[in-house]
C-alpha cells in the first residue's frame, strides 16, 4: 500500500466520522434543549403556575393561567382566518385552477411564507390597531392567521395532488359533478394529510411571539372577547426571561416547557399521523 | 362540466344573468368562485401588506432617499434615521450563521443519505426536523441562561487568547453580542438544511455513486466527488431557505445580540438587527418620522428577504436548465 | 341537497365550535380567578420606573372593587407617550414629561397627573466589591460618555478612598427602549456636564456614545445582574427587589447622598412649592444638602376628555384614591410620597377630567 493509498484510506475515514459528529451534534442539541427545558421547567411547575394570574411585581406566587388559556384563543382566531383561506385556496390551486392565476397565486403565497413575523405583526398594527384604536386579540389572531395561510395552501394542495386519479375518474363517471367529487371522494381521501398541515401550521403559530407585541401586547388580567389586549405564553416567556427577577425566571421556564410540550406534540402527532397513513395505505 | 349527461335535462333559461344565476345553481360554479375568492385573497392580502408598508414609511422616504441605506446613526432625539447598522446586523448575523450551519449541515445530511442505515436515517431526521420547530423565543430563552454564560467563560476568552490578533475577536467581552446571535442562528437553520439537502442527496441516482466506486474510489471520495456535486442545486436551495430564515428571526437574536446599533469589526461587540430593533422600539417610537422609520426598515427586509428567496430560485432554474441543456 | 352536507356541515361545525369555545372561555362562571360581574377593563402603558408600585396598585384597587381592571403593561415611557397619542391605551404613564412639540400632537389635551418621587441609581455588578461606591458628577458622565472606560481608572479611585478596583472593563448599560427613567438620568447628564449636552441630550430615547441595551428597568437589571463589570441606570426599587448593589452621588451641594425616601423628599421639596399648573418639572440635580440629585416625579398621563362615562368615573376615582390611600402604599417600595402642596394642588386638578 503506497503513501497515496494510506492518505486517502484515512481521509475517507476521517470525514465520515466527521460528518457522523455533525449528525450527532444536531441531534444531541435537540435533546439537551429537550432535556434541560424538562428539568428547570419541571421544576418549577406547580399548581399556582396554570391556576393563578400573574402577581404584582416582585412577589412571588404567581402564575400563567390566563397566558395559557390567551395563547388558545389566539389560536382559534388565526385558525378561523388562516384555515378555511389556506384549505379553501389550495382547493382552487389542486382542483380548478387555471395556468397563469395559479402561479401568481402560488409565487404570492410562497412570498407570504417568507414574510419575516415582525413585519407581519407591523402588517397587523396598520390596519387593525391603529384604526380600533386599541391593541386586541382579534389584531394578534389575524396576524397569526395570516402566517398560517402558506403552510395549509401548500399541504392542501400537495394531499389533494396526492389522490390517484383513478378515483377521480371512477365518481366522474358514475356521473358525479366536479365539486361533489371533490367534496365526498377526494377531500375524504386527502384528509389526512390536510389535517396534518392544519396541525403543523397552528404548531407553527403557537410559538410567535414578534407578531403579538404590538398587536395583542399582553394582560394582567382574564381577557373577555375578542377586543382586549390579550396574554400568551411566548410573549410573558420573553418578558419574565429578559427581566431581573428569579421568580419571573423560574416562570419563564415552566412555561417554556408548556409552550415546547404543546408544540412538539403537535408536530409529532402530526408526523405519525402521515406515517400511519402511508404504512396502512392503499 | 356543470352538466353531465345525467342532469343535461334542465332547460337552459335566456338572458345572460338568467344564464349566470343557472350555472351558479349547479354546485360546480359556486365551488369554483368560493375557492377563488379564497385564493384571490391571498393575493389581495400580499398586495395590502405591500402597499401597507410602503405608504406608512413615505416620510423617512421623502426625507433620507437612499442615504437611509448609508447612514449610520440612529439618534431620535435629532430626527436623523440611518439604517446601517441594522442592515450590517442583520447581514453578518446571518453571514456567521451560515458559515456555521453551512458545514454542519450539509455533513450531518452526508452521513444521514449515505452512511446511516435507513431506519436510523429517518429516526434522525425526524428527530432534526423536530429541532425547526422549537419556537424562537425557547432558544432566546436558552441563549441567556446557558449560551451568553458558557460564551463568556470559557468560549469567549478562549477565542480571545488563541486568536486575538484577529479584528474579529477583539474587544471587551460582555457575552452579548454578534458571535451569540450568530450561534443561536446556526442552531435555528441548521435543520433546514439538513432536512433539504438530505433529501437532494437521496435522490442522487445509485448508478452515479457505483460508478464512482467501480472506478476506485474511496466512500468519501465518491461523495464529496460525484454525489455532493451532483445535488449542488439542492444544497444551494437549502442555504437560501435557511438565509431566509435566519434573516427574519426576531425574538432569539433580540434576547443574545446586545441591542447597540453600532457597527464594529468585532465579533464580541454587541450589534443589533432589523428585527430586533422593530420589536424593541415600535411600541415607543414618539413621532411619526420614528415610527416610520422603523417600517421602512421592515420594508427593507421584506425586500431582502424576497431577493433571496428570489436568487435561490434563479439558481435553481439556472441550473436545471443548463442539466437539461447538458443532457 | 344532501351530499352537500359534508363538507358545509364540516365547515359550520368547526365554526360553531370555535364560537362556542370562545364564549365558554369568556363566560365569567368558567374563568377560575374571582371576577364576578363583567368587569371594565382599563389599559394603560407606559414608564417601567414606577411599575412595581402601579402593579401593586392596581392589584390592590382591583380587590376593592373587582369590577375593575387596570391592566397596566411596562413598555416604557417612550411607549406611554406613543400610545396616549394615539389613543390606544386609555392612559398612559411616563418619567419624562412629554414636550411641547408631543402636547401639540395630541388630539384631545393630555394632562400630566404626578404618582410617586422616585430615583434613578447607578446599580454595578463588580465581583469583589459589595460596598456602596461613590459616584462623582464627572465620573458619570465620563463613563457614559465612553472615556472612562475601566473600574480601575483614577477619577473613580479619587472618590473612593481605600476600595482595590480590579483591572475589569466597564461594560454600560442603558435603555435599548423609549424610557422616562433614561429621560432622568440624561437630563441629570445634560445638567452637570456641557460635553454630554451638546453630544447627546436629553430625550426618551438617545443616542449613546456606548453600552448594551436593555429593554425595560427589567431587562437593565437583568443584564447588570448577569454580566460582570456592568454600571447601570435603575430605578431605586428594581435594584433593591434584585438585591444589587448601587453607590451614591455627589449632589449640588458637594456631599455624597443615596438615594432613600428622605433624600429623594428632600430634592423635591423646593419644587413643591413653585409647581406648575400642569405639573412638568425636572427635580434633578436639585438644591440642598440632603437632595439626592436624580430624583423625579412620575405622571400619569390622562386625555383631558374621556368618552366612556364608566371608564371616566373609573380612572378619576383611581386618581383620588391614589391620592391618599394609594399615597400609604407608596413607602413600603422605596418611592417617596408626593409633597402636601403637590397632592393639593393636583386633587383640584383632577376635575379637568371631563
Amino acid at each position: 500500500m503506497n503513501l497515496r493509498m494510506a492518505w486517502r484510506k484515512s481521509l475517507n475515514i476521517v470525514m465520515l466520522s466527521l460528518t457522523g459528529v455533525c449528525a450527532l451534534f444536531t441531534v444531541s442539541v435537540l435533546f439537551f434543549i429537550l432535556g434541560y427545558l424538562l428539568w428547570y421547567g419541571g421544576k418549577s411547575l406547580n399548581w399556582a403556575f396554570f391556576t393563578n394570574l400573574p402577581a404584582p411585581v416582585g412577589e412571588t406566587g404567581g402564575g400563567m393561567a390566563n397566558a395559557i388559556v390567551g395563547s388558545g384563543k389566539l389560536m382559534l382566531l388565526a385558525s378561523l382566518v388562516g384555515i378555511p383561506i389556506g384549505v379553501l385556496g389550495g382547493v382552487y390551486l389542486a382542483e380548478f385552477g387555471g395556468q397563469t392565476f395559479s402561479f401568481l397565486v402560488r409565487y404570492t403565497t410562497d412570498l407570504l411564507n417568507g414574510v419575516p413575523s415582525i413585519v407581519m405583526g407591523i402588517f397587523a398594527y396598520t390596519i387593525i390597531v391603529l384604526p380600533m384604536k386599541h391593541f386586541s386579540a382579534l389584531a394578534g389572531g389575524a396576524a397569526l392567521g395570516v402566517m398560517m395561510i402558506p403552510i395549509a395552501v401548500r399541504t392542501t394542495e400537495e394531499s389533494l395532488r396526492g389522490v390517484p386519479l383513478v378515483l377521480r375518474e371512477g365518481a366522474l363517471a358514475l356521473g358525479t359533478s366536479k365539486w361533489r367529487t371533490v367534496a365526498t371522494v377526494v377531500m375524504p381521501a386527502a384528509i389526512r394529510g390536510i389535517v396534518t398541515g392544519v396541525m403543523l401550521t397552528i404548531a407553527r403559530v403557537a410559538g410567535e411571539t414578534a407578531p403579538l407585541l404590538f398587536t395583542a401586547l399582553s394582560n394582567k388580567f382574564w381577557s373577555s372577547g375578542w377586543n382586549q389586549p390579550i396574554a400568551s405564553l411566548p410573549v410573558m416567556i420573553y418578558t419574565y426571561a429578559v427581566g431581573p427577577y428569579d421568580d419571573w425566571h423560574r416562570q419563564a421556564w415552566a412555561a417554556g416547557l408548556v409552550l415546547l410540550g404543546f408544540v412538539l406534540l403537535a408536530n409529532v402527532g402530526a408526523r405519525m399521523m402521515v406515517s400511519r397513513g402511508m404504512a396502512g395505505g392503499r | 362540466m356543470a352538466d353531465t349527461p345525467i342532469t343535461a335535462a334542465r332547460t337552459r333559461p335566456s338572458g345572460r344573468v338568467g344564464q349566470f344565476i343557472h350555472r351558479l345553481r349547479g354546485g360546480d360554479e359556486v365551488a369554483h368562485l368560493i375557492t377563488l375568492m379564497c385564493a384571490a385573497s391571498i393575493i389581495a392580502v400580499t398586495v395590502m401588506l405591500v402597499y401597507q408598508l410602503y405608504i406608512n414609511s413615505s416620510l423617512p422616504r421623502h426625507k433620507f432617499g437612499f442615504e437611509f441605506f448609508l447612514g449610520r446613526t440612529w439618534d431620535p432625539v435629532s430626527g436623523d434615521f440611518g439604517a446601517l447598522p441594522f442592515i450590517y446586523g442583520t447581514l453578518v448575523s446571518s453571514a456567521l450563521a451560515l458559515l456555521l450551519a453551512v458545514p454542519l449541515g450539509v455533513g450531518a445530511a452526508v452521513f444521514l443519505s449515505e452512511l446511516a442505515p435507513p431506519r436510523i436515517s429517518t429516526a434522525t431526521t425526524f428527530v432534526i426536523e423536530l429541532l425547526a420547530a422549537v419556537p424562537s423565543v425557547i432558544y432566546g430563552l436558552l441563549g441567556i441562561f446557558v449560551l451568553i454564560p458558557i460564551l463568556r467563560k470559557p468560549v469567549m476568552p478562549f477565542l480571545k487568547h488563541t486568536l486575538g490578533f484577529l479584528p474579529l475577536f477583539k474587544g471587551p467581552i460582555y457575552g452579548v453580542s454578534m458571535l451569540a446571535a450568530g450561534v443561536v442562528l446556526a442552531i435555528m437553520i441548521v435543520p433546514f438544511i439538513i432536512s433539504v439537502s438530505r433529501e437532494v442527496l437521496l435522490a442522487v441516482p445509485v448508478e452515479q455513486r457505483e460508478a464512482a466506486l467501480g472506478l476506485g474510489a474511496t466512500k468519501w471520495e465518491s461523495t464529496w466527488q460525484i454525489v455532493v456535486p451532483f445535488a449542488r442545486v439542492g444544497i444551494f436551495a437549502s442555504i437560501f431557505l435557511a438565509l431566509a430564515r435566519a434573516l427574519g428571526e426576531t425574538m432569539a437574536v433580540t434576547m443574545v445580540i446586545g441591542n447597540d446599533p453600532k457597527i464594529s469589526a468585532s465579533l464580541f461587540a454587541p450589534g443589533y438587527s432589523i428585527a430586533a430593533v422593530i420589536a424593541n422600539e415600535f411600541t415607543e417610537a414618539t413621532g411619526d418620522l420614528y415610527l416610520q422609520a422603523l417600517i421602512e426598515l421592515g420594508l427593507v427586509l421584506f425586500l431582502l428577504t424576497i431577493l433571496i428567496n428570489g436568487l435561490a430560485r434563479l439558481v435553481i432554474i439556472a441550473t436545471t436548465q443548463k442539466g437539461a441543456a447538458r443532457g | 341537497m344532501k351530499l352537500k352536507l359534508p363538507l358545509l356541515g364540516l365547515v359550520l361545525g368547526a365554526a360553531l365550535f370555535a364560537a362556542g369555545m370562545i364564549t365558554i372561555v369568556d363566560s365569567p362562571s368558567a374563568a377560575p380567578a374571582p371576577s364576578p360581574a363583567p368587569a371594565i377593563l382599563i389599559n394603560g402603558a407606559g414608564a417601567t420606573f414606577p411599575y412595581p408600585m402601579y402593579s401593586k396598585w392596581f392589584d390592590e384597587y382591583h380587590k376593592l372593587h373587582p369590577d375593575l381592571q387596570f391592566n397596566y403593561q411596562s413598555i416604557g415611557s417612550g411607549g406611554g407617550i406613543r400610545q396616549i397619542l394615539a389613543g390606544t391605551v386609555d392612559f398612559g404613564a411616563s418619567d419624562g414629561p412629554m414636550t411641547d412639540d408631543q402636547l401639540k400632537q395630541a388630539k384631545v389635551k393630555i394632562l400630566h397627573f404626578p404618582t410617586v418621587l422616585g430615583a434613578d441609581v447607578p446599580t454595578y455588578n463588580i465581583p469583589g466589591i459589595n460596598q456602596e461606591l461613590n459616584f462623582t458628577p464627572d465620573v458619570l458622565a465620563g463613563i457614559f460618555l465612553g472615556k472612562i472606560t475601566n473600574w480601575n481608572d483614577k477619577a473613580i479611585a479619587s472618590a473612593n478612598p481605600g476600595v482595590k478596583f480590579p483591572d475589569l472593563d466597564i461594560v454600560v448599560v442603558h435603555r435599548s427602549d423609549g424610557s422616562g427613567t433614561t429621560y432622568i438620568w440624561v437630563d441629570y447628564l445634560s445638567k452637570i456636564s456641557p460635553e454630554w449636552k451638546t453630544k447627546v441630550g436629553t430625550n426618551t430615547s438617545v443616542n449613546w456614545p456606548v453600552g448594551l441595551g436593555g429593554k425595560g428597568n427589567e431587562g437593565v437589571s437583568g443584564l447588570v445582574k448577569q454580566q460582570p463589570g456592568s454600571l447601570g441606570y435603575v430605578e431605586l426599587i428594581y435594584a433593591i427587589q434584585n438585591h444589587m448593589t448601587y453607590g451614591k452621588v455627589r449632589n449640588s451641594s458637594g456631599a455624597f447622598v443615596k438615594a432613600d425616601l428622605a433624600s429623594v423628599t428632600a430634592a423635591a421639596a423646593g419644587a413643591a412649592k413653585s409647581m406648575p399648573d400642569d405639573f412638568r418639572v425636572s427635580i434633578t440635580n436639585a438644591p440642598g444638602k440632603e437632595a439626592y440629585p436624580i430624583s423625579s416625579f412620575t405622571w400619569l398621563l390622562v386625555p383631558s376628555k374621556i368618552d366612556d362615562p364608566t371608564k371616566k368615573k373609573a380612572i378619576v376615582d383611581f386618581l383620588h384614591w391614589m391620592l391618599k390611600d394609594g399615597q400609604g402604599m407608596v413607602e413600603a417600595l422605596s418611592y417617596a410620597k408626593l409633597p402636601k402642596e403637590v397632592v393639593a394642588k393636583e386633587t383640584k386638578a383632577i376635575s379637568l377630567v371631563m
